[in-house]
């Protein structure tokens, strides 16, 4: 057959149809695909039976049926999770690692919005768990009360998060400077900001690179805590701030679809012409946008923070990117990506405990690029053909046929 | 301290500058003609990591690092392939398709790089001259062709015809359709050139200049990359300098442990260590900022197509 | 006139687009060492012609000999090989690299080592025999307009063209430099060449071209006449011709007040030339002003100064009371200003979003659509329904992605939208560019309709047909100035023309 680029090409036109559920379709299977293309990766790394795998990682994280069924009775009869079984164990796990990641991937989502590519969430969630570990540890007297400490925390975290977030959004306003490298900047700069602060500066404790426990008042309340009422409860780290996430969420879509901002948002992102048409002030909009963006992700980060009850050097690094991922795969819409966090929650508290640790990483590229791909073949009709002889060769710009 | 043991400090930092710098040369020239041609590719840290660690592996296999370098290479160009399909022939979007290829290289080199953490490293084998120890006359070798090829790219670039067609393909390619050059051919060349050149940086640190394997080898050097690109003003010869200035910052924390130096010596200051460990990601911001407002007055700035996908018969470029 | 002596030939040349039959049986053909013009208004068909012969367009019939032998371009570089080389009128230069570069750009030798100095040597040895000027170490973003003009001829010169077609030319040129190209023209003829000369303009055609050829809707109406011989009167009657398509019934115009009034309105274009010199006129309510001329005198630059788009170098534009210019409060003089733009994708319409939440993109931030901070959905939902239905625009549902509606649809959709609020004033450029009869019967029906209701409209368009149907008064424009003024009751078409083509005319 010809070289694909010589005679032929790939004649790409939008469909005339494109009903919702085509994104859904190509996000599900984006998702199949990865796991295909995983399963012949595990292969070829030793595993021999990529299925058992997924099953095993499916189990730690969601948990089976009978985990299921057992931790429910358990519940009702307000007795302990019987032995050798997980009860509510996996899902606690995975709700645990939801919250940032949908966090973050509610961050991406708005700045994406606005075509804008906020790939510095994991920086902007790293400062804002410094600022909320700034709060636990210095700002508030060790005895305050739990829930004014955490709601401090909280807008520390969201306010760091804003301002980092700003900068670059500045950056972009003013002087029109690409948003991508200077976040990916950033994150670097905020990895190393927290690791001064932790492992060799003055909030870390001894020769550890860790900020020691916080008081409890800084900390989630967690399941585990109510455990002398409801046994079935004992070792659940669940906690309150996957509710943060959720309540973010319905915020947000109520935000973009509703509100007259949101309104703006989404004209600047598809038509920025349009948009200064309609009298859209759009520096005012990226610096607002990027610093919401960034105020998500630092909420993420205090969230964080608060769950792990210490700021350390192996704060994780990150979120920010699966963040992408989960905006990407929920179609921008922030509901969807409720789900979708938990899924990936799921995969990665089900991968921790497998050889090898790459596994979440590489299915999340596969999927991604699977997403961009399947997207593409959905919005548009790709077909290969002969170049028609009317047109075979670039046409100068005249307005009008002649 | 002597001065005798101030110039070897001197001489070590310098050399140790250069080695560390040239695998962050490679990607850089890498990415340089891939952008040049209009094609940003964000997944240099996945091509490169796929690289490290395939080099590696082979290495392991056969005992030959030369081989190692070549299939590091074939690694990243694979990647760079799919990159190239999604963008060029799908003309989806530059920026998701990156970072996909970094996620991807991410996995991929950890997954099938596990065998292969910790173990032994390339070993010297004596040679004729016993005062040179071979791994540091691979690294050498290895800056040395560094030195080779960014001139030569420069030279190709800009006094050859291939290097014309490319500048075109990343300015305005709708002029260079009409004068018959085939610019989606030419930019997957280039993209797939690009991944050659990221997979040989991995490579050659994986086994020349910081020879062994862990996860995540290339600690965001690719991302330094894709700034230094930017920093370079897309020009091979600016890639040397700012390729090396990089491998100096990058090195620098950790020559200057010897706590026997004054002031700055970051075994007695590791405070001092992290914020020079900051230093490269605030100077590529820094250097963008200066080059936006540079860049407006003096049109030297990307390439005028980067990151836009061609379609024929489109208007615009 | 024998074979030899014809450059090339074109017979029953077929070309056709969707919707349009651009080149109806087109015959065409020029002596070596002429320079031959071809007529014709917007849409007749002299560009596609000119691709065509230049590589870039297969023709569906037709034939075209090359020095007697029957070729087939299937791209520029075929055309080129045969000597006939294009200079369009969006040039296709690379702004950052030097003239050398450009010029070598493509070429088959040498084939990998550049040695730049020498090809420099050999473009200044090229101009020289044309006695043109041109640094060959310069950067294209230096050059001006006519330099990089110079460039693109060198370009097609260097590849061996014996027949340059010219498209346009002079739109963007200078009068000196327009005095200058003729004058390379010339001494190119003198050296054996043959020039195309597509053009709108009389004065020129008749200043530089030996013979003229002119197009209307695709046929041929003049073929090869001497361009001496022709009166400029009668090769405007051949461009524009007599017969009106189609006459929109209409209710004689009741004009009332003075609703805008633009007074010395001077301005340059994206070049820094001048566009617009010292137009005046008077719009009134409940009248349609046509503005007629051929595109790039400056109709472009009146819509941007008069939608807040560009900044007048000197004069006003008043809409009622309100100054128009950038400063002005945009948003609120919206309500009251209607805008249809040129370029419906670009300007008017945001694609991914919904035909409902596309009618709100002036009044979203308004009561009744605005609810505080939210947007009520139900008054959206309804006034999207309302529109629809009186607009007739064909969609599934008001929720359907805009992007999906046909040209037509989308252009009603904007209408729609700009002329729900009841403007006092509306600027409608091209209204129904690229539009079936249909669509375009129902934009002529809306127009009307607001006009009846009142609204003084400025209707920009090439098309004269529409205009002379639609408009109560005419304004021809010529070069950025109102070359002359009319009721369109009872104008005289060939007056129009010959106006549009640069005369003016008294009486």
């Amino acid at each position: 057959m010809n070289l694909p680029w010589k005679s032929y090409c790939l004649r790409i036109e939008t469909r005339a149809d494109n009903p919702g559920w085509m994104g859904v379709v190509s996000s599900i299977l984006g998702v199949i695909l990865a796991l295909v293309v995983g399963g012949f990766v595990l292969r070829a790394a030793g595993a021999n039976n990529p299925i058992a795998t997924y099953r095993e990682i499916f189990k730690e994280g969601f948990g089976t049926l009978r985990d299921w069924q057992a931790g429910i009775y358990a519940l009702l009869t307000n007795t302990d999770c019987p032995k050798g079984l997980l009860c509510f164990g996996p899902i606690s796990d995975t709700l645990v690692k939801a919250s940032p990641i949908l966090l973050t991937g509610l961050a991406c989502i708005l700045a994406f919005r606005m075509k804008l590519w906020n790939i510095g969430a994991d920086g902007q969630m790293f400062m804002g768990a410094w600022a909320a570990t700034g709060v636990a540890i210095f700002l508030l007297p060790k005895n305050t009360d739990r829930t004014v400490m955490l709601t401090t925390m909280m807008l520390a975290g969201l306010i760091a998060g804003f301002i980092y977030g700003a900068i670059p959004g500045l950056l972009k306003a003013w002087l029109n400077i690409n948003e991508i490298i200077i976040t990916l900047m950033l994150n670097y700069v905020a990895y190393k900001w927290l690791e001064y602060f932790v492992v060799v500066g003055p909030w870390s404790i001894g020769n550890f690179e860790s900020t020691g426990r916080f008081t409890p008042s800084a900390t989630w309340p967690r399941l585990t805590e109510y455990s002398k009422s409801i046994p079935v409860l004992a070792g659940l780290t669940a906690h309150p701030g996957i509710f943060l996430g959720v309540i973010a969420a319905i915020v947000l879509a109520w935000i973009i679809y509703r509100s007259r901002w949101g309104y703006e948002i989404r004209v600047i992102g598809d038509n920025p012409k349009a948009a200064r048409y309609a009298g859209i002030n759009l520096a005012r909009n990226i610096f607002l946008v990027m610093g919401i963006s960034g105020a998500l992700a630092g909420l993420a980060g205090m969230n964080e923070v608060a769950a792990l009850r210490e700021l350390t050097g192996h704060f994780q690094r990150g979120y920010g990117f699966t963040g992408v991922i989960v905006a990407w795969l929920a179609r921008l819409n922030p509901l969807a990506a409720i789900f979708v966090a938990i899924l990936f929650g799921g995969l990665l508290v089900g991968t921790q405990l497998i050889q090898p640790q790459g596994i979440a990483s590489m299915l999340q590229g596969v999927i991604l690029f699977v997403v961009v791909g399947t997207e593409l073949l959905f919005r548009y009709r790709v077909k290969l053909e002969k170049i028609t002889p009317s047109i075979v060769a670039p046409v100068s710009e005249s307005s009008n046929v002649n | 301290m002597s001065t005798n043991a101030l110039i070897a400090l001197a001489a070590t930092i310098i050399f140790g500058a250069l080695v560390s710098g040239t695998p962050l040369l490679f990607a850089t020239l890498g990415e340089i003609l891939s952008e040049r041609a209009g094609v940003m590719n964000l997944g240099i840290e996945g091509m490169m990591l796929v690289g490290a660690m395939g080099g590696f592996a082979v290495w392991f296999h056969t005992g030959n690092t030369f081989l190692g370098l070549l299939v590091g290479m074939i690694f990243g160009g694979l990647l760079a392939l799919l990159h190239a399909f999604i963008t060029v022939t799908l003309r989806a979007d530059q920026v998701v398709s990156g970072l996909a290829v970094t996620f991807l290289g991410t996995g991929l080199s950890s997954i099938l790089g596990a065998p292969y953490v910790g173990k032994a490293v390339p070993q010297p084998i004596p040679v004729i001259l016993p005062l040179l120890d071979r791994i540091e006359l691979q690294q050498l070798v290895m800056v040395l062709i560094g030195l080779v090829l960014a001139p030569a790219m420069w030279y190709y670039l800009n006094r050859t015809r291939p290097g014309l067609n490319l500048r075109s393909v990343g300015e305005y390619p709708s002029a260079a359709d009409s004068l018959g050059i085939n610019v989606y051919r030419t930019r997957y060349m280039y993209v797939i050139f690009g991944g050659l050149m990221s997979g040989l940086g991995g490579a050659a640190m994986s086994l020349v200049s910081d020879p062994g394997w862990v996860d995540g080898k290339t600690s965001g050097l690719g991302w330094i990359a894709v700034g230094l690109v930017i920093f370079a003003s897309w020009d091979p010869l600016r890639g040397l300098w700012v390729s090396y200035f990089f491998g100096l910052l990058r090195r620098l924390p950790l020559d200057l442990q010897n706590p026997a130096l004054p002031l700055i010596s970051t075994a007695n200051n590791p405070q001092l260590g992290r914020i020079m460990d900051m230093l490269p990601y605030l100077a590529t911001i820094f250097i963008l900022i200066l080059g936006s407002r540079e860049a407006m007055r003096k049109r030297i700035g990307a390439p005028a197509a980067l990151g836009t996908p061609y379609n024929r018969g489109e208007r615009g470029l | 006139m024998s074979e030899s002596q014809k450059a090339f030939e074109m017979r029953g040349i077929v070309k056709r687009f969707p919707g349009v039959l651009a080149n109806d049986h087109v015959d065409f053909s020029c002596r070596v060492g002429e320079v031959h013009a071809l007529l014709g208004e917007n849409g007749a068909g002299k560009s596609t012609l000119m691709n065509v012969l230049g590589g870039l367009y297969m023709p569906e019939a037709g034939e075209i000999f090359v020095g007697g032998q029957k070729v087939s371009f299937h791209s520029p570089q075929d055309a080129i090989a045969h000597g006939i080389g294009m200079v369009h009128q969006h040039f296709m230069l690379v702004p950052s690299h030097s003239v050398a570069e450009n010029i070598v750009l493509g070429l088959n030798h040498p084939r990998f080592f550049l040695n730049l100095s020498q090809v420099e040597e050999q473009v200044v040895a090229l101009a020289e025999q044309y006695n043109m000027n041109v640094n060959p170490r310069a950067r294209i973003w230096e050059l001006s307009v006519g330099e990089q003009q110079r460039v693109e001829v060198l370009k097609m010169l260097f590849r061996g063209a014996k027949v340059l077609i010219m498209d346009e030319p002079t739109a963007v040129l200078t009068p000196q430099e327009v005095d200058s190209l003729f004058h390379t023209l010339r001494d190119m003829t003198r050296q054996g060449h043959t020039i195309v000369f597509i053009s709108h303009k009389l004065d020129e055609v008749v200043a530089i071209a030996d013979r003229v050829t002119v197009l209307r809707r695709g046929k041929v109406t003049a073929a090869g006449e001497s361009a001496k011989g022709a009166t400029k009167a009668q090769l405007a009657k051949l461009m524009v011709g007599r017969e009106v398509l189609f006459r929109v019934v209409k209710k004689k115009a009741q004009p009332g007040d003075v609703v805008l009034s633009a007074n010395g309105l001077t301005t340059n274009n994206d070049r820094s030339l001048p566009a617009l010199r010292n137009v005046s006129f008077q719009l009134h309510a409940g009248e349609i002003l046509g503005v007629a001329g051929v595109a790039g005198n400056g109709q472009r630059e009146l819509a941007e100064i008069l939608t807040g788009l560009r900044r007048m170098t000197s004069g006003t534009a008043k809409f009622g009371n309100d100054l128009l210019d950038p400063s002005t409060k945009w948003q609120e003089i919206g309500q009251r200003l209607a805008h249809i733009p040129e370029d419906r994708a670009a300007f008017g319409s945001v694609p991914s979003l919904s035909v409902a939440e596309n009618l709100i993109l002036k009044s979203f931030n308004r009561v009744p659509i605005a609810a505080g901070w939210s947007i009520n959905s139900t008054e959206v939902h309804q006034n999207a329904v309302r529109l629809v239905d009186e607009y007739q625009v064909v969609t599934p549902t008001v929720e359907t992605p805009v992007r999906m509606l046909s040209g037509g649809n989308l252009q009603k959709t904007i209408l729609a939208r700009e002329t729900s609020g009841h403007p006092g004033l509306m600027i409608a450029v091209h209204p129904t560019r690229g539009l079936d009869v249909g669509a375009t019967e129902s934009v002529h029906k809306i127009l009307i309709d607001q006009r009846d209701a009142g609204a003084a409209i400025l209707l920009i368009s090439e098309d004269l047909d529409e205009l002379l149907s639609l408009s109560d008064r005419l304004a021809v424009m010529y070069e950025g100035q109102i070359i002359g003024e009319m009721p369109t009751e009872g104008a005289d078409i060939q007056k129009i023309g010959l106006m549009m083509a640069g005369t003016k005319v008294e009486g």
